[in-house]
């Protein structure tokens, strides 16, 4: 499977490469080849590099530092399209398609061929038929891209890809949304792209895929090279032996537990037969305790923002009952959540949690407006929030006054908490509680987390990382397909037991009823 | 920051005013003065309303067709035998429902908002003139109590200069402090100027009256600018106009402040119709109030509101009206063609909003 002998020159070479958003050191000093016939495998944890490395590769960032080599020659890729221009193609983890259009015309989408001042449509046809041959599509090129499944629109992608002579191709996470057979399919194509001298990228989480495919591995970890693996070396625990830094078994996981055991107590949440409208027969039956935390996992898709949403009275629910502090709740807004004592640190921080262009202060208050009586604005106290909580939680800012856009990640997600505890929630929702947040703010905020508990809050936290899941859960629940896997208590709580409950496979957990 | 753009718009109105004086003695007489300010009242007016809509980030277009409707109504009514306080209060009402429609079919439906009142606009003009089947309509002679209203000069202009500066510049100094902005001089400065025209004779100033439609302005930008900027309304609704997802999920009910938004706009757009109709005393069915959804959106950008959402004070709003009026003057007075009036109109608003941009990507730049 390793390509026989790879040629003196890589196609693609990146050298120191070395980028900094405000607040995080995203890359350091990364460097990494890429030779015609080859797939290196480039892993780590969320965060630690690797989407931003082959969104430099692909043109769509601009690295600070380090250089960029095409078959020797040094090349800036300024944008995309000159990228694309040079026979560098990313596969993106959200496909990128015109899902209004047909096939072929995403496939020369912003290079239709002309005759005129018209389109060719014929060459499209000819054109598309012939990429979409390549890549084994099942289907004609004039079917109209809304109705595909998920695995075939990559297949444009890639076609799409092919067409445009692309000698370097980057993917993305590509299976993350991927049933298993569609998965195997993409695989036999890269086998057969890797015998037509592609040279490719393969980013992904899923290590079974990295010993699958890779003839090489590269292992990043905060933003630096961890470790670079030959085919001979690569293996599950290596990988992860590299991508967490240290060994990871179960025991050690125990070691490190602490886990406050509140077996007994009555409920903060209990669910029962939840049937989430995003998956339609499937019910979800779950509790949690007072000063518990409950981590939620599972494939990208699984469920889990779904599941925060409907608890958070964002997304109607088709059946079943929650209950909080014994009180069955009617969701039909976050206001009834608010006011029921629920919380939400929602995922993407940015577009659901913050007021950008507003004042630290404005932003600390937003949800305690509520329960003020009377319509009063009241400055004084708003003052006094904001101050408290930039003390209380550290949040690194000029002042209350300051423009909550300009603070770093980790701050912005502590005024997001800020926001919440004010109210002194009952049960506090996060999702993804520290993504795209440096290594020291995230322990900021998983010790304040743990102080959270042990007053006794009730955290149910849905986390793609197994390194905070291991950090922060009492116990997991796993989901797959709008439903719970199973349970995993903190004893047992492994990437592989994980991983095997995650992708349907397993046996059925009993659910806490 | 968000006094930049008034400071701006200010300095425009002094030098335009002061331009215009200089090109004809005629523009300072106390017979132009007194109608660009009662132009100012009943145009700022429709201004106010729009701008509860623009902060959330929506558009109303249909606030000409409303006032055209109300302004044929109200003398339909009063024709029809109708005392004239309930046919001013069924005409608000009208307003009223009409912008709780919109409201109801933004939220609950996500229509655009551009869409929803562009079909108002049609829809009301529409029924505007099938009412009275296109004729002309007056007050006649028998509602002089009424038309005071909007052409009545009910106190001296320094008289109102001087309370309402002084009202509002001695709470802002003592309780505001947070949020004083430029509203303390601009309050300060007015109110003394007030005083001293009671005082001393100051030319023409000691001699202007306050048109009526100019006070009610002020009265209802005085409750504007308390529900904005000092209730947990006036939060909710600049925080959705951010950012509405966020607002949302802070547990903020954000389809009842848009609806409540949309409602507000339209019932001072039905106010402002009640007093154009009676300032004009010639309601055409077809012509009237044509284009006063635009006049208003204007003055509302010129005054610094952007049309994002989020952004902007009521200061600008009476700002930007009054410099549309001046300019409108100014066009009459210094023998520019009439023609060109919405072309120079729509200039100075280009370039306010360019200049606006340019500066704030200096300052950007100079901030990072």
């Amino acid at each position: 499977m390793s390509g026989a002998n790879p040629p003196a020159a890589p196609r693609l070479a990146a050298r120191g490469i070395g980028k900094r958003f405000p607040g995080v050191q995203a890359l350091l000093d990364v460097s990494l080849e890429l030779h015609a016939g080859q797939v290196l495998a480039v892993v780590g944890e969320n965060g630690a590099g690797k989407s931003t490395l082959m969104r430099i590769l692909a043109g769509i960032e601009h690295p600070d530092a380090g250089t960029i080599l095409l078959d020797g020659q040094a090349v800036v890729l300024e944008s995309p399209r000159r990228a694309t221009g040079l026979g560098v193609a990313l596969i993106h983890q959200e496909l990128n398609l015109a899902d209004n259009l047909d096939a072929q015309a995403n496939v020369f989408l912003g290079r239709e061929p002309r005759r005129g001042p018209f389109v060719d449509r014929v060459a499209i046809r000819a054109g598309a038929a012939a990429a979409l041959a390549r890549v084994g599509a099942d289907f004609a090129p004039d079917t109209a891209v809304a109705g595909l499944a998920i695995g075939q629109r990559q297949l444009i992608e890639i076609a799409k890809a092919l067409s445009q002579d692309a000698r370097v191709m980057i993917f993305d996470e590509p299976t993350s949304s991927l049933t298993a057979s569609e998965t195997e399919t993409l695989f036999e194509l890269i086998d057969e792209l890797r015998l037509q001298g592609v040279a490719i990228a393969y980013i992904s989480h899923a290590l079974g895929e990295v010993e699958r495919l890779a003839d090489r591995a590269l292992v990043l970890r905060d933003g630096r090279v961890a470790a670079e693996l030959e085919r001979a070396q690569i293996s599950r625990a290596t990988l992860v032996r590299h991508m967490v830094g240290r060994d990871l078994s179960p025991a050690a996981a125990r070691m490190q537990s602490g886990g406050t055991e509140a077996a007994g107590s009555v409920p903060v949440l209990q669910v029962r037969g939840l049937e989430l409208a995003r998956f339609p027969g499937r019910t979800i039956d779950l509790s949690v305790a007072a000063g518990e935390r409950v981590g939620l996992a599972g494939l990208v898709g699984a469920g889990r923002s779904e599941l925060l949403a409907a608890l958070f009275g964002l997304e109607p629910v088709l059946a079943g009952s929650i209950c909080v502090g014994g009180r069955e709740l009617r969701l039909r807004h976050p206001a009834d959540a608010v006011a029921a004592g629920i919380a939400l640190v929602p995922e993407d921080r940015k577009e659901q949690g913050l007021l950008l262009e507003m004042a630290v202060r404005a932003n600390v208050a937003l949800a305690s407006h509520g329960r003020q009586h009377g319509l009063r604005l009241d400055h004084r106290r708003e003052i006094a929030q904001a101050e408290s909580a930039v003390a209380g939680l550290g949040i690194r800012t000029a002042g209350i006054e300051q423009r909550v856009g300009a603070l770093s990640g980790g701050n912005q997600q502590k005024v997001v908490l800020g926001r919440w505890l004010a109210l002194d929630p009952r049960l506090l929702l996060l999702d993804e509680p520290t993504r795209g947040i440096d290594v020291g703010a995230r322990q900021e905020i998983h010790a304040l987390l743990d102080r959270l508990v042990a007053q006794g809050m009730a955290l149910l936290f849905a986390t793609s990382e197994m390194e905070e899941l291991l950090a922060l859960a009492d116990r997991a629940l796993v989901m797959h397909e709008g439903a719970l896997a199973g349970e995993l208590a903190r004893a047992d709580l492994s990437e592989e037991s994980v991983l095997q409950l995650a992708t349907g496979g397993g046996a059925r957990v009993e659910a806490v009823a | 920051m968000k006094d930049r753009k008034t400071l701006g718009i200010l300095a425009i109105l002094v030098v335009v005013f002061g331009l215009t004086a200089l090109g004809n003695p005629q523009f300072v007489s106390v017979f132009n003065l007194e109608n660009i300010l009662r132009w100012t009242g009943l145009y700022g007016i429709l201004g106010l309303g729009v701008a509860f809509v623009i902060v959330t980030g929506g558009i109303d277009l249909s606030i000409g067709s409303v006032v055209g409707l109300v302004g044929v109504l109200l003398p339909w009514l009063l024709e029809r035998g109708f005392g004239a306080v309930p046919a001013v209060l069924a005409v608000l009402a009208v307003g009223l429902l009409i912008g709780l429609a919109h409201g109801l079919l933004i939220t609950r439906l996500r229509l655009p908002p551009f869409v929803v009142t562009l079909c108002g606009l049609l829809i009301y003009r529409g029924a505007a003139r099938w009412i009275p089947g296109d004729q002309t309509l007056a007050f006649g002679t028998g509602h002089d109590g009424l038309r005071s209203l909007a052409i009545g000069f009910p106190i001296g202009l320094p008289l109102l200069m001087a309370v309402l500066g002084g009202g509002l510049a001695i709470p802002l100094w003592f309780r505001f402090r947070h949020e004083r902005g430029l509203g303390f001089p601009v309050a300060a400065f007015l109110g003394a100027l007030g005083l001293l025209a009671m005082v001393a004779p100051v030319p023409v100033l000691s001699e202007l009256r306050a048109p009526a439609p100019l006070l009610v302005l002020f009265g209802a930008a005085l409750l504007a600018a308390l529900v904005l900027n000092e209730t947990v309304w006036g939060r909710y609704l600049y925080a959705l106009g951010r950012n509405e997802t966020a607002a949302r999920y802070s547990g903020i009910r954000t389809e009842r402040m848009t609806v409540a938004a949309y409602a507000v706009c339209s019932l001072l757009a039905g106010v402002g119709g009640v007093l154009f109709a009676l300032d004009v005393n010639s309601i055409q069915p077809a012509m009237h109030g044509n284009f006063y959804e635009l006049y208003a959106i204007a003055a509302a950008v010129l005054g610094g509101w952007s049309l994002r959402g989020g952004e902007g004070t009521v200061l600008g709003v009476l700002l930007g009206t009054a410099l549309l009026r001046v300019l409108y003057n100014a066009i009459n007075l210094l023998g520019i063609p009439t023609q060109l009036e919405f072309a120079i109109i729509g200039a100075v608003i280009l370039l306010g909003v360019v200049a606006d941009e340019l500066v704030r990507r200096m300052l950007g730049r100079r901030g990072r």
